[in-house]
């Protein structure tokens, strides 16, 4: 059975016409941990995946592939990684992206896609002179 | 801003599904956002006070 009505389908496939470059959704699971959780979030991504051919798929288990793990940054599941052609974007999802979150990833795919990021010239000079590292972290709910 | 820039990295973080994670954050409203694990604010805000705190977050060092 499939998570998204065709309308979703619809809406998707028009918001992914604008992409150019590939994406790679790499995906983090862990059966014994979040099995449910986890499976529900690889059949969301796989059904995001078959909407452009520009979008592959990759399904990591946190618990086996500790240095990919290690290498994102990810320690929990379910877990997303949208990655662009040429690197890491540092874009993560922690939990299934329903709802809100759903558009989130969509406008994620699309600006890793892009590279284009819908920001104001001030904030992408301001964002270019940064000194250290940084770690954004946004807790959301589906509604 | 973490396609503009190689330092910034951005995790959603879906607070039901992560109460542990929420509750260290003391998760009262969403969207709540946390930088660096010490700048701080919920809502959305405009773009312009999204970079404020970017910038809060990395300009002044970790209170000892």
């Amino acid at each position: 059975m499939s998570i998204l009505t065709e309308r979703d389908r619809a809406a998707v496939r028009k918001e992914f016409e604008k992409l150019t470059g590939p994406v790679k959704l790499v995906v983090f699971s862990q059966e014994l941990l979040a099995g449910d959780l986890c499976r529900q979030n690889e059949a969301l991504v796989r059904e995001v995946a078959e909407l452009s051919d520009k979008i592959t798929v990759e399904i990591l288990n946190l618990a086996l592939d500790r240095e990919r793990a290690a290498k994102y940054g990810v320690d929990q599941v379910p877990a997303i990684v949208v990655e662009g052609a040429d690197a890491d974007d540092g874009i993560r999802f922690y939990g299934i992206p329903s709802g809100y979150e759903f558009s989130n990833l969509i406008d994620s795919i699309v600006v890793v896609s892009t590279g284009e990021p819908a920001l104001s010239e001030e904030t992408l000079s301001a964002l270019r002179t940064l000194a250290a590292d940084v770690d954004i972290k946004v807790f959301s709910t589906p509604t | 801003m973490a396609v503009a820039s190689d330092r910034v990295r951005s995790t959603t973080i879906e607070a039901t599904e992560f109460p542990e994670l929420s509750r260290a954050y003391q998760v009262m409203g969403v969207p709540k956002v946390v930088i660096n694990d010490r700048v701080q604010f919920e809502g959305a805000v405009p773009e312009k006070d999204f970079l404020g705190a970017v910038l809060q977050a990395v300009t002044h060092p970790r209170p000892r």
